[in-house]
This record gives C-alpha cells, sequence and structure tokens, in this order.
C-alpha cells in the first residue's frame, strides 16, 4: 500500500522542486545567456512531465497527497492533487513551455534588459501557481498566493521606468491589500468556527455559519482574492500591462488570473460547498456582482483603443464567467466554470501572444494602427481570429463549450439574469474583438506619412509560439475528455 | 487629627510634586536633575519612614530592647540612593556635554539650534 | 554541579565581565571578549532552556537564604523564552558590532562601549529572571544606565539630547516603580514576587494596593514606550550608534512588556488586574492609538531610523493589544509578537547598519539606487520588511495570525479590521524605501557605494534567516508561548 502512494509523492514534490531548482539554474547561468534560456525551457519541459505525470492518477480517482510541513499546531503546509488543481495545474505547465520559447524571442528581439531577473521571478510564479494548483488547505493556499503576487512584482515593474514604478504600486496595493485585509481575516474566521483548514468536499464551514454572516463572510473571500479581478478590485489587471507581453501572456491571462478564479472556485466548493451556498439566499449577490463585471468590463474594453487594454479588460469580463458559473451554484454550470479556466487561457494567451508579435515586428501597440495588417503578419493575426472566436464563444473554438455548460446551467436552475448576462456580453465580446479582425484582413493599409511599412512576421519563435496556443484552442474543441472528466469529478466528490 | 499624624507622607507627597513639578516645568537641564533628585528623596523618605516601628530602637541587639525598627526599607533605600547618585552622575554629565556641543544648557536655545539646522 | 548555578551565572557572568572589558582597554580585546561572553549567556539561556524542557523550573537563591528572606531567581517558560530572545540577540549584534563601532566610536571609547553594553545585557537578562521586585528595580537601572550612556555615544550632538531625554524619562518611570515597589512591601512585608502573589490575593479591596498598581503600570509604561509616553524613544533610536539601536528596539521594549505581564499575571493576578482594575480598558484604545497614529507618522519620515522607530512604537501597540485582549490566545500573541519583533527590528536595524556604514546618517533620498550596488544588504532590508507586514512563511505572519484569532475569538470585530489597515500601513512605509532604493538610479555625482563586509553581512543574514526559519517552524516559539500564557492565566508558574 506505501509504495504507490510515495510514488505518487515524488512527482507530486517535485513539482514544487523543479521551479525553485530552475531558478537556482538560471542564476548560476546568467552569465551566459544562451544556457540561460536553455535552462528554463529544461525547467519548463520537466515540470511538464513531472505534472502531467500525475494525470492519469487523478483520472482514476486518486489523490495524491504530501505534507511538507507543521506551520503551525494543527495546519501544515500540504499538498493534495483534486481534480480542480490537476485541470489548473496542467493548463498552466502546458503553457510554460511554449511561454518560454515565446520569451525568448520577444526578450531578446526587445532588447529587454535584467533578463536573468525576469527569467528567476517567472520560474518562481510558476512555482507559486502549482502550489495554489495543488494546495491542501486554505493556509498553503495563501502562502502561495502571496509569494505569487510578490514575485510577479518584479516582473511588472521591469521596465523600471516611472509609469512601471506607479503601476507596481497598484499592483502590489491592490493585491496585498485585498489579501491581507480580507483574505486572511476570512481565513481566520473560517479557521476560529471551524477549528481547521483543510478543503473538505461539500464544505469545510458547512453547518459551522448561516444566514446573512454566511454572505459576509463569502464576500470577504470574493474580494479578498482580489486576483479573480471581480469589480471593483479589477484595477490592478490593466495597470499590470505595463509588464513585458510574455508576462501578461502567460501570467495575467493564465497563471495569476487563473490562481485568481480557481482559488474562489475552490472556496465556493470545499469551504463553502455548493449545497449549503444554494439554502442561503442572500449569498446570491455574488452572481449580480459577477455579472455587473461582466458586462461593464466589456463595455470598458469597447473603449479601448491601446489592444492590451482591451484584451486586459476582456479579461476581468471572462473571470466573471468563471465567478457567475461557480455562483449560479449548479453542478453543471461548475462544470462550465472549470472548463473556461482552461478554454479562457489558451485562447487570451494567443489573443496576447499576437499582441506582443505586432509590437515586436511593427511596433504597434494601438488598434486604431492595424488596418491591413493581416496581409503582412497572417500567421499572427490568423491565431488572433481563433482567440477571438474562442473568446465570443463560436465553435470550433474551446470557449463555446464552456459557454455552452454555463447556459445549460442558467436554463437549469432558472437564473434569468445569468441567460441574459452571459447572451449580452457575448454580443459585447463580438463587438470589441470583431472589428479588430475584419481591420486587419480587410482594410488597405494606411501608409503613415513619410515612412513605408516594410515589416514582415515576428520573429520564428514567437511565431511557433502563437500557432501553437491557437491550435490547442482548436484541440480542446475537439478532444474536451481530458478536462470534462476532471470537471466532473469536481462536481461529483 | 488623624490626617495630621501621617504628616511624613504629606511631606512625601509634597517633595514628590514639587520635584516633578521642576522636572516638567524647568528648561535648565541641571534644574531638571535637581528636580529629579528631590522627586527620589521623597521616595527614601517613604521607604525610611514605612520601616519605623513606634517605640522600636536602631535594629542592633542590645539589652533591655523588645522593640527594633524595620531594617530592611533603610537596606533597600540605601542602594535607591546609589542608584540616585549614578543616575545624578550620569545626567550632569550628559548636560556638560550638551553644553560642549550646544554651547548652553536651556532647552528652548537647543531646540532652536536644532530647528535651523 | 554547575547546572545548578546557571540562573546566577545568567546575570553574574555579564555583569563581572563588564568591569574586565574596561580593564583590557583596547578596542578589538574588549570586542572579542565581549562576543565570547554574549556567547556564553546565549548557551546559558538555551541549557535553562533545555532544564525547562526537562520537566522542572530552576531557581537559585542567593547566599543559600530562602525565599522569601533571600533573593531569589527563578525561570520559568516566560522568562526563559525571554532570556532566550535578549542573549540571542546580544550573540548576533555583538559580531556585528567589530566593524559597525570601528567606524563609529572613537578607538579611546570602544572599551567603554562594550562595558556599558555587556552592564545593560546583565540587567536585561536580571529582570528577566529575577523573582524579586526590588531587585527587577535595581537591574532596570542597571540597564537604564547603560542604554543611557550607550545612546549619548551615537554621531551626530543630538545624540546627547536624546539620551537626556531618555534619562529624564526613564528616571521618572524607574521612580514610579520604586514608589510601587515600595507600596507593595509596605503592605505585605515582603519583595519575592511568588510571596507578594499569595499576599495580594486577600487584600483586593485596598486603596494602597489600587495606588501601587497604578504607579507601577505607568513606570512600566514609561520603560515599555507605551504611546503616549513613548517621545522619548523616536530620537534615542534615531541617533544612537547603529549597534546600539539595533539591540534596544529589539530587547529593551520587550523586557519592559516582560515586566508588565509579570506584574499584571503573576503578581497582581488576572482577577485584580483585568476585573477589578479593569487595566484593559486602558491598554486597548492607548495600543490601538499606538498602532495607528505611529504607522501614521513612520509613513511621513525622511530619516529611514526614525521611520523604523516610529514603526517600533506601533508594534509595541500590537503587543500591548493582545495583553488588552484578555486572553489566552490573546497574551499568546503577544508573547509571540515580541520574541518575533525582536528579530525583524534586529534584522531591519542591522541592514540599516549596514547602509550607514557606507553612508552615514541614512536619509531616504540617500538610499536611492542602493538595490543594485549594495544588493545583500538590501535584500535584508526586505526581508526584514515582508516580515514587518506580516508575509506568510516570515516570523511576522505568525503573530499577526495569533493576534487576528484572538481578536475574532473575542468578537472584536473593528479591532481586527483595525490591524489589518495598519498592517496595511506598514506596507507603505516600507515600500517607500523598496522603491527608492530599487528604482530610483544613484543621484548624479554620489560616490559609489560597494557592498559591506562579510562580518556586517554574516550577521544581518543570520537574523534574516532566523526570520523565515521561526516563521516555518514554530513548534518552538508557539509552544512555549502558548504553555506559558496558559500558566500565567492559571496563575501557576509553568
Amino acid at each position: 500500500m506505501i509504495a504507490p502512494q510515495i510514488a505518487s509523492q515524488i512527482p507530486l514534490a517535485l513539482s514544487l522542486a523543479i521551479p525553485l531548482a530552475g531558478a537556482v539554474g538560471i542564476i548560476a547561468a546568467r552569465r551566459t545567456p544562451n544556457l540561460r534560456e536553455a535552462v528554463t525551457l529544461i525547467t519548463a519541459g520537466l515540470l511538464l512531465l513531472a505534472v502531467w505525470s500525475l494525470l492519469p492518477a487523478v483520472l482514476a480517482g486518486e489523490r495524491p497527497a504530501l505534507t511538507l510541513v507543521e506551520l503551525l499546531p494543527g495546519v501544515a503546509i500540504a499538498l493534495r492533487v483534486e481534480p480542480l488543481g490537476m485541470l489548473f495545474a496542467a493548463v498552466a505547465t502546458l503553457l510554460w513551455p511554449i511561454n518560454s520559447l515565446y520569451s525568448i524571442g520577444y526578450m531578446r528581439g526587445n532588447r529587454e534588459a535584467h533578463q536573468t531577473r525576469f527569467y528567476v521571478c517567472f520560474a518562481i510564479a510558476l512555482g507559486a501557481a502549482i502550489g495554489i494548483a495543488f494546495a491542501a488547505n486554505l493556509l498553503t493556499l495563501f502562502i502561495f498566493y502571496e509569494i505569487l503576487t510578490l514575485s510577479t512584482y518584479p516582473l511588472v515593474t521591469h521596465k523600471g521606468s516611472e509609469a512601471a514604478v506607479r503601476a507596481g504600486r497598484v499592483y502590489l496595493g491592490i493585491l496585498i491589500a485585498t489579501s491581507i485585509g480580507l483574505l486572511l481575516p476570512a481565513i481566520v474566521w473560517t479557521w476560529h468556527l471551524a477549528g481547521h483548514l483543510d478543503f473538505v468536499p461539500g464544505g469545510l464551514i458547512a453547518g459551522h455559519l448561516d444566514g446573512p454572516l454566511l454572505a459576509v463572510l463569502l464576500g470577504l473571500y470574493v474580494f479578498g482574492i482580489g486576483k479573480a479581478a471581480l469589480m471593483p478590485m479589477h484595477r490592478w489587471l490593466p495597470a499590470a500591462m505595463v509588464a513585458p507581453t510574455p508576462v501578461s501572456a502567460l501570467l495575467h491571462a493564465v497563471a495569476v488570473v487563473k490562481a485568481g478564479v480557481f482559488t474562489v472556485v475552490k472556496v465556493l466548493v470545499y469551504v463553502f460547498g455548493l449545497e449549503s451556498l444554494q439554502s442561503v439566499p442572500s449569498a446570491q449577490w455574488l452572481l449580480y456582482a459577477a455579472g455587473f463585471t461582466i458586462i461593464a468590463a466589456s463595455l470598458i474594453a469597447l473603449h479601448q483603443d491601446n489592444l492590451k487594454r482591451r484584451l486586459a479588460y476582456s479579461t476581468v469580463s471572462q473571470l466573471s464567467y468563471v465567478v457567475l458559473a461557480a455562483a449560479i451554484l449548479a453542478p453543471i454550470s461548475a462544470i462550465g466554470a472549470a472548463l473556461h479556466i482552461a478554454a479562457h487561457a489558451f485562447g487570451k494567451i494567443t489573443l496576447f501572444f499576437a499582441a506582443g508579435a505586432i509590437y515586436t515586428a511593427a511596433h504597434k501597440t494601438e488598434i486604431s494602427q492595424l488596418d491591413g495588417i493581416g496581409r503582412r503578419m497572417p500567421w499572427t493575426m490568423g491565431a488572433f481570429a481563433i482567440g477571438a472566436l474562442s473568446m465570443i464563444g463560436l465553435p470550433p473554438a474551446a470557449g463555446f463549450l464552456s459557454k455552452w455548460y454555463m447556459l445549460l446551467g442558467a436554463l437549469e436552475t432558472e437564473q434569468l439574469v445569468a441567460v441574459a448576462v452571459i447572451v449580452a456580453s457575448t454580443l459585447l465580446n463580438a463587438a470589441y474583438f470583431v472589428p479588430i479582425v475584419y481591420a486587419a484582413f480587410f482594410r488597405s493599409e494606411r501608409a503613415a506619412a513619410g515612412e513605408a511599412p516594410s515589416h514582415g512576421e515576428a520573429p520564428r519563435p514567437m511565431v511557433i509560439a502563437l500557432t501553437a496556443t491557437a491550435a490547442l484552442t482548436l484541440l480542446l474543441f475537439l478532444f474536451p475528455e481530458v478536462p470534462l472528466t476532471l470537471a466532473r469529478q469536481l462536481v461529483e466528490s | 487629627m488623624a490626617a495630621l499624624g501621617l504628616y511624613n507622607y504629606w511631606i512625601v507627597i509634597f517633595l514628590m510634586m514639587a520635584g516633578f513639578y521642576v522636572v516638567i516645568a524647568q528648561g535648565n537641564l541641571v534644574k531638571k536633575i535637581v528636580g529629579i533628585n528631590v522627586l527620589q528623596t521623597s521616595v527614601f523618605l517613604l521607604y525610611i519612614s514605612m520601616g519605623k516601628v513606634q517605640g522600636g530602637t536602631a535594629p542592633i541587639v542590645v539589652a533591655g530592647a523588645t522593640s527594633y525598627s524595620n531594617p530592611l526599607p533603610h537596606v533597600l533605600i540605601l542602594t535607591a540612593i546609589v542608584v540616585g547618585i549614578a543616575t545624578t552622575a550620569l545626567g550632569l554629565a550628559l548636560a556638560i556635554r550638551i553644553k560642549e556641543a550646544y554651547g548652553t544648557v536651556e532647552e528652548d536655545e537647543i531646540h532652536a539650534q536644532d530647528e535651523s539646522l | 554541579m554547575i547546572a545548578a548555578h546557571l540562573p546566577a551565572l545568567q546575570v553574574v557572568v555579564p555583569l563581572l565581565a563588564a568591569p574586565i572589558c574596561l580593564l583590557l582597554g583596547r578596542g578589538r580585546w574588549a570586542w572579542a571578549f565581549a562576543t565570547a561572553v554574549s556567547w556564553l549567556t546565549l548557551a546559558i539561556a538555551v541549557a535553562l532552556l533545555s532544564q525547562i524542557g526537562n520537566g522542572d523550573l530552576p531557581g537559585y537563591a542567593f547566599g543559600d537564604w530562602p525565599a522569601p528572606w533571600g533573593i531569589e531567581y527563578r525561570v520559568d517558560r516566560l522568562s526563559a523564552f525571554v532570556l532566550l530572545i535578549v542573549s540571542g540577540i546580544a550573540a548576533a549584534i555583538l559580531p556585528y558590532a567589530w566593524r559597525s563601532v570601528a567606524r563609529e566610536i572613537p578607538p579611546e571609547q570602544q572599551a567603554i562601549f562594550f562595558t556599558a553594553l555587556l552592564l545593560c545585557l546583565a540587567g536585561l537578562l536580571g529582570i528577566t529572571i529575577t523573582g524579586d521586585a526590588f531587585n527587577l528595580f535595581v537591574l532596570l537601572e542597571i540597564s537604564s544606565l547603560a542604554s543611557y550612556t550607550l545612546i549619548a555615544m551615537g554621531r551626530d550632538r543630538r545624540a546627547l539630547t536624546a539620551a537626556y531625554q531618555y534619562l529624564i524619562m526613564g528616571t521618572i518611570g524607574a521612580t514610579f516603580i520604586l514608589i510601587g515597589v515600595g507600596l507593595l512591601y509596605m503592605l505585605t512585608g515582603t519583595l519575592n514576587m511568588a510571596d507578594l502573589a499569595i499576599r495580594i490575593a486577600p487584600l483586593q479591596e485596598s486603596r494602597t494596593l489600587h495606588t501601587a498598581f497604578a504607579f507601577l503600570v505607568v513606570g512600566i509604561g514609561l520603560k515599555l514606550a507605551l504611546f503616549p509616553l513613548h517621545l522619548w524613544l523616536p530620537n534615542a533610536y534615531a541617533y544612537a550608534p547603529s549597534v546600539v539601536t539595533a539591540f534596544l528596539a529589539a530587547t529593551a521594549t520587550k523586557v519592559a512588556l516582560y515586566a508588565l505581564i509579570r506584574f499584571l499575571y503573576t503578581i497582581f493576578g488576572v482577577a485584580f488586574a483585568f476585573d477589578a482594575m479593569l487595566t484593559h480598558w486602558i491598554l486597548l484604545p492607548l495600543s490601538l492609538a499606538a498602532i495607528l497614529s505611529a504607522s501614521l507618522v513612520a509613513i511621513f519620515q525622511d530619516d529611514v531610523k526614525r521611520m523604523l522607530a516610529y514603526s517600533s512604537v506601533a508594534q509595541i501597540g500590537y503587543m500591548t493589544l493582545g495583553l488588552a485582549l484578555v486572553s489566552v490566545t490573546g497574551l499568546t500573541a503577544a508573547l509571540l509578537h515580541l520574541f518575533n519583533h525582536a528579530l525583524m527590528k534586529g534584522a531591519l536595524f542591522l541592514a540599516l547598519g549596514a547602509v550607514a556604514y557606507r553612508l552615514g546618517p541614512v536619509r531616504l533620498t540617500g538610499m536611492a539606487g542602493l538595490g543594485r550596488q549594495m544588493p545583500w544588504t538590501l535584500a535584508a532590508f526586505v526581508v526584514g520588511g515582508l516580515s514587518l507586514i506580516g508575509v506568510p512563511l516570515t516570523v511576522g505572519f505568525v503573530s499577526k495570525w495569533y493576534l487576528i484569532l484572538a481578536a475574532i475569538e473575542a468578537g472584536w470585530w473593528p479591532v481586527a479590521a483595525l490591524i489589518l489597515i495598519a498592517s496595511l500601513l506598514a506596507v507603505l512605509y516600507i515600500w517607500r524605501v523598496v522603491e527608492v532604493a530599487y528604482f530610483r538610479p544613484r543621484p548624479a555625482g554620489a560616490e559609489a557605494v560597494t557592498e559591506v563586509p562579510l562580518a556586517l553581512l554574516a550577521p544581518t543574514w543570520a537574523l534574516v534567516l532566523a526570520n523565515l526559519y521561526f516563521g516555518l517552524d514554530t513548534r518552538l516559539t508557539v509552544g512555549l508561548a502558548e504553555t506559558a500564557a496558559a500558566g500565567l492565566f492559571a496563575g501557576v508558574a509553568r
């Protein structure tokens, strides 16, 4: 009996150790850039292997677990792989090697400074994301959550300019203020109520608290998890766009923000329990808050001319889909929430990769400059179009699936507000993505005064990366079995 | 009349308040030290008067004496006096150093010099 | 054989070492001797702790006069915990003192400096270990007089006025304590703490007892820098030599807090101190005011040492807040923070001392661009700052956790909210330094600075690593603090 348990603990321990060892290796190799980048790629590859080697066991119903150290009496830093965390970790680790490839092209193409610091922080951030995904209790999750915040701060302020420092202030200010000011008391309160912090299927505090106080605790959690970017805690995300594009792509479209919504879903499912929340009408406010964020963020996105900012507000709105889906509190919509974590990740990283490719090749950042660019950069804009489809939720992109499950859940529970929000936001998504694709392919290029544009496609590594993620978006639509199985396990457990 | 019988305590309280007032109200650093000394002296008297036993003699074994004053407070206050002397010496030494550095021992003049920096 | 004498040696060793240190004369020898002595006291503290772990409470009767007649030293978990942190900080700071003192103190004063430091250490350890109320006063004065001297050795002439101000305030505090102890003796005829506790119990209504209580709380409050009696602290910390600031910030106020806890819980007892005298209703508003006002003032300081000094006033507020919550968890939080704050502030002031070693007085603008030129020093500052903020995996998180838990247990939601708001204020003042150090370029024309020698870095990082270690492995600290707090509430020595 002991042998298989240890066998599953090894990859679990490795999935935390590899990013750390990678960070050390990157520092050691700082003098030779080629070696340093090779270390990054190898670390990303090894981490992918370690995390994905856990997948078969989790699909078969196992829950590998590992206790690291007892931090406070009764609460340990412990890992336990459950379906949702497996899904999140699998997505993040699948995208890291691709993103590393892209980073190398981007950082060299733009001659960015302090590249060693960049790769080190990146590796630590990924390790923290894995820690969040596999956390066995709230305290472990909180610790890795804070590490993720701190390790991404040097990435956001990478440029070191006045604007970057100011953006870093907003970033750190909101994320630290919400996590220490709201999330920490919520966790201490939970500890006080339940006497432990382990995630339990059916709800850790089920039966310990009800009525309006439950809604208050829910508020502390949901707003305390600032990374989920539920309005009005969303301002850090557009601010973070000052970072180099690979950071925006993997961290602020995947790892960091998904860590946020992942935590929200996890809290709803394992701390409150969907059933005990259903019995409290006052907890309904979450649905409306998420719905408001979806619509409001979409409306703001519509008015952004800066491509990365529009993508950022689109992310804010898409994140609230996950919160909305979970807040519908129907098992089938929870499946949609889990799926959307994966679907949005692939689609949004593609969009950011495209934005970074445009910046590297053509030095353009505004949407109004993109007329006709599709003919110069066909791969890039083709991938952008697929990503946009996924955001809108049209087949054959992965976004269709998750929206489908959300709608089913909303209809099943007769949450007409949710149905209306999903429909309206789909139209808004189309309204802010379709014109970009249309202008890129069907408008003729406007020659800027005095200079003839002469650029072609972006550097090869970047194009390979964004084609790969676009392909993944399509593949996820065609072969959704693995994430679907994991999502079903989440609901059944 | 009982209140008058406790005249030693009245003296203690008067000295204590006087010393305290001097420490707070005086701007001269040396006078502040004097105030501290008066304050401490009041406590010495408090201890000594509590050691007095009515009708008792000095705590030395002699024939015929049946009642002795309590020697312990005297011993304690001897220590406190030593501490007080050390404090006074250190305070005065500091005052000298301040006089060397600022050319004055008046608090407001020192403040004025630091402000103007 | 020696094991039985350890409680006495804990104080006697540094006390006797001090004059020897003076006789050694030359700075280097005095330093080496003082360092060896500080390590020996740490070893004694650890040995005492292990004796407690074996189940007995070490005690020592001087001159073989049994308590309550003779002076008795007594070690329980509370005092062993404080002894450990005080001697540990001294052992970490003295190796650092070699280079730092060589830079900041004139050669002819160096032997005096180490003598005063050892006297201060002996006094602080003595306060913590003694079981005699009058002895506590004497040792308090030994440590105080030594610390006035140490502060006055600062290079800035304002160190003199700061030391003078501290001397006046400190002497008033000590005199109040003397009055309080005298009144207790008058009432009970004893000075032994354990004996006092027994004799006070039936005298709850006595007016003399109430007066003694008031004098003692105010007197210790002055030493503790309890808001609003903290006015001496910012200047004293700001202008003292770097080593002295680190040592006093990490130990002196902690020992004063120990004295307060000793008097409130062991001598007066929970029933009298809180149920009858309602001390918590005085401590609570003062603690909250300290936390909020001092944190706010810290944000606007330009002198980084002063900024951390105001932060210390705020952090003392956290400790007294733990007392004011009047629960085992609250007292645990106070004790944990006593230990943890010593580690954080020790590390932070040592890091600042390293900056001062290169730059002289540390103004915020002077730190621009140092992140690149002194990477290890600034990294130590950042980790210490994160610990002060209360980020997980540092000691600051552990004490904050217990403090919030205690507030929630008591149902005092606004207090919990204020603790959290104050943590965010700490983010503000720490991050101000981080931004300047890492994102501003070195001012044009400023000479290039290099990293400080290992003799300064190693002790700093030893404390930084202690911040991380005790943030991860809390068995020792939480175990000791919880057992000690439960014992204090039950009124038994544990």
